[in-house]
């Protein structure tokens, strides 16, 4: 029993991950009608937002030390971060630690900004053009923004760690009633989770509670309605694609302490957010969603030893399976409308 | 000539003769000249160029004529080329055993994807083969590893039994005992060039599948390929059913996919993985798009020159710059070299991308369209007529 608890708790870090990315792209999708094969670049790049961010924190300059010497007896030199120097010791060195989480507030503009480049500058032009060219077309524009970002912080991946309240791990089992030290997890996959769910929340309070979401929804139902009617969609298709792109870059940032940023995790994610999308219905949100959750769970019980005993290799390559006998017997997806994009 | 007509027939031959001088083509710089590093006549770039011309050869005949966008032919690839080292392993180093079996296993394989694939279209196909090729790569790297043999990739050792290969015989892939690599040179004029087994042999399976594409691309089942490209639900509705069709292409490609990872094996003896990650079926897309879907020397042009720029642009470093630019004083030179080093040597990739970009934005039909584009641009004829007189634009919907 807590063994497939721990695994439920272990599949939701992953979930989160791949249904904010799945949201992202079914928005894009639902809105602009683009097969958007960049969208794994924008994760990626919130998560470069967040080793940035780290990395611009911890600059700092050298002051020779004359009380401590080092082992030639010369007075050390010690790097003092400029934060530091500037707000006091325990401020900034707090500022340091949080850096992660303060990303969030610094990678919103920037992915906004990246998206709306990317619609204005290149998405624009392909409304018109068929699936094939919006999937070439933006597998090009991933393979450049993974090379830029290479050039800059090169192949290796980067640790980027969370702050330090956050370190240690939850004795999660105590509080149902199971034994001490059986569920164990992580604060930071914790709290990642809680912050998929806030942001998951947010899209879908922002689409259902706000007239600007009503218009969008309205939009994605029947554009060419809504543009007869004197509303300028596109203006808000494009605001939408931004919000995707933030949503993206949101799930990076957070991401960022879990998983080492690397320069081709956006490749990484974005097969698998596809087979979420396909998973959990094109054009559906909720779907998009509980696929991703459901995916996550799915992949983290083919993990264990028992089910890999069973059938080997499962874990590798559940979540296809599941992809291919979903979309052989419900074509649609878990919960796809009729009419989006069936054949 | 051989069931072509007349026009057919002569750009037939011209390919035969491009093939065969590739040579003499691709080496136009003489030895030791400041040219000589654009020289790309060495066997090995020779040979990649003709497999990766069969590889894209065959995914044209899928993606070109039905419009079905594969993301998953390189699993056949690699799975032609496992089938292949398994042969050189256990039956003998002569290629054509190998070669027969890599075409078998890669058909049998694209059968069995084809026939789950395609009963979706459109992007959902696309993703099904990604899903299925990322499937098979994982698979490759994990549990199947005792056939793999998992990151280390699958090698031909002195200790495997090669039933059919007596004492002595050849440690090497061979033509019934003419080793692949042996190579000829030939000096002329301070010229090397440099005339390969395996580069020949490959080109010949080259061109009797360019033929054998040919004859696809002209054949009625080549018609209704092209017909479900442009509208299946009519096709439908004159009783055909498309999806034979479109698993028959899709096998074929798939059989030319599984020779190109065969002929790899054959060039180079050893097998990974690696050939069958999701990035590499873009690159055989990158290269058909390149050179323009649809047509029938597109494919081959398209992987004639990824693999050439991949080569040259690879070995150019910021040394290589500096020497280029030597003449021009430093403040003009080192700006010059540290932009272009962004984009050569290591940042090969990048260049690719913006390439591949610029081409789907630009030049949807490819090198070829450019070409003609070109070519009607001095014939003096504009071509806006011609396309309206043929072309007739649809009439714009109502709603639009």
């Amino acid at each position: 029993m807590d063994a497939i608890f721990l695994q439920i708790l272990n599949g939701l870090d992953k979930g989160s991950a791949y249904a904010l990315i799945a949201l992202g792209l079914t928005l894009i999708f639902g809105t602009l009608g683009v097969v958007n094969f960049a969208h794994g670049a924008l994760f990626m790049i919130g998560a470069f937002c967040a080793v940035t961010l780290q990395k611009l924190f911890n600059l700092s300059y050298q002051v020779i030390d004359e009380t401590q010497k080092d082992f030639l007896g010369n007075p050390l030199k010690v790097d003092v971060p400029y934060l530091e120097s500037w707000f006091g010791p325990e401020f900034g060195i707090a500022l340091m630690d949080w850096s992660v989480p303060l990303a969030i507030f610094f990678a919103i503009p920037i992915m906004v900004l990246v998206g709306f480049v990317m619609e204005r500058g290149l998405i624009k032009h392909f409304y018109k053009r068929p699936h094939a060219d919006q999937i070439l077309v933006t597998f090009g524009l991933a393979i450049v923004l993974q090379e830029i970002v290479k050039y800059f912080y090169g192949a290796n991946p980067i640790q980027t760690g969370a702050p330090d309240v956050f370190r240690g791990a939850l004795d999660f089992g105590v509080m149902f009633g199971f034994e001490p030290n059986a569920i164990i997890y992580p604060y930071w996959r914790l709290v990642y989770f809680l912050f998929s769910a806030v942001l998951i929340s947010g899209v879908f309070a922002f689409l259902r509670f706000t007239t600007f979401g009503m218009v969008v929804r309205a939009g994605m139902a029947d554009r060419e309605t809504v543009g007869l009617l004197g509303i300028n969609i596109d203006k808000r298709f494009t605001i939408m694609f931004g919000v995707a792109a933030a949503v993206a870059g949101l799930a990076g940032v957070m991401y960022a302490p879990i998983l080492a940023p690397n320069y081709h995790m956006g490749m990484d994610f974005l097969v698998l957010s596809f087979v979420v999308v396909v998973v959990g219905g094109m054009g559906s949100l909720p779907g998009a969603v509980a696929a991703g959750f459901l995916l996550g769970i799915l992949q983290s019980f083919a993990s264990m030893n028992e089910v890999k005993a069973i059938i080997p290799g499962i874990d590798q390559v559940i979540i296809y399976l599941v992809a291919i006998i979903i979309l052989l017997t419900r074509p649609r997806g878990l919960m796809g409308k009729r009419g989006v994009m069936e054949e | 000539m051989l069931g072509l007509n007349r026009k057919d027939t002569t750009f037939l031959i011209i390919v035969v003769l491009l093939t065969l001088f590739t040579p003499f083509l691709m080496q136009p710089f003489s030895e030791g000249s400041a040219m000589a590093q654009f020289n790309g006549g060495y066997p090995d770039l020779m040979a990649k160029v003709a497999i990766f011309g069969i590889f894209a050869m065959g995914f044209n005949i899928l993606f070109g004529l039905t419009g079905y966008l594969s993301f998953g032919h390189a699993a056949f690839l690699g799975v032609g080329s496992y089938s292949a080292v398994w042969m050189f392993k256990l039956l003998t180093l002569n290629v054509f055993p190998a070669i027969i079996l890599a075409v078998i296993i890669g058909g049998v394989f694209s059968l069995v994807i084809g026939y789950i694939s395609l009963r979706r279209s459109g992007i959902y196909f696309s993703i099904l083969t990604l899903a299925m090729a990322e499937m098979s790569y994982r698979l490759a790297y994990s549990v199947l590893t005792p056939i793999t043999n998992g990151e280390t990739g699958l090698q031909v050792r002195a200790t495997d039994p090669r039933i059919f290969d007596g004492e002595g015989a050849a440690d090497y892939p061979n033509l019934f005992g003419l080793e692949l690599s042996t190579s000829q040179k030939w000096e002329v004029l301070g010229h090397v060039f440099t005339f390969n087994v395996g580069y020949y042999f490959c080109a010949l399976i080259a061109i009797v599948m360019f033929y054998l594409s040919m004859r696809i691309f002209r054949s009625p089942f080549g018609l209704i390929l092209r017909a479900t490209k442009s509208n299946q639900q009519r096709l439908s509705y004159t009783g055909l059913s498309t999806r034979p069709y479109a698993l028959a292409a899709f096998v074929i490609s798939g059989m030319y996919a599984g020779l190109a990872g065969g002929l790899l094996a054959a060039m180079d003896p050893l097998a990974g993985a690696e050939r069958m990650v999701w990035t590499a079926s873009g690159e055989v897309v990158i290269m058909t798009i390149l050179g323009g879907a649809g047509t029938l020397l597109g494919p081959v042009l398209g992987a004639g020159a990824i693999k050439y720029l991949e080569n040259i642009f690879s070995k150019i470093n910021e040394n290589v710059l500096h020497e280029w630019f030597h003449f021009m004083p430093e403040w003009l030179a080192d700006p010059i070299v540290f932009i272009l080093s962004r984009f050569t040597g290591e940042g090969w990739h990048l260049t690719l991308g913006l390439m591949f970009m610029a081409v789907v934005i630009f030049l949807p039909g490819g090198l070829i369209e450019g070409g003609q584009r070109i070519a009607n641009r001095f014939r003096k004829k504009p071509p806006e007529d011609d396309d309206a007189e043929h072309h007739p634009k649809a009439a714009p919907h109502v709603a639009e």
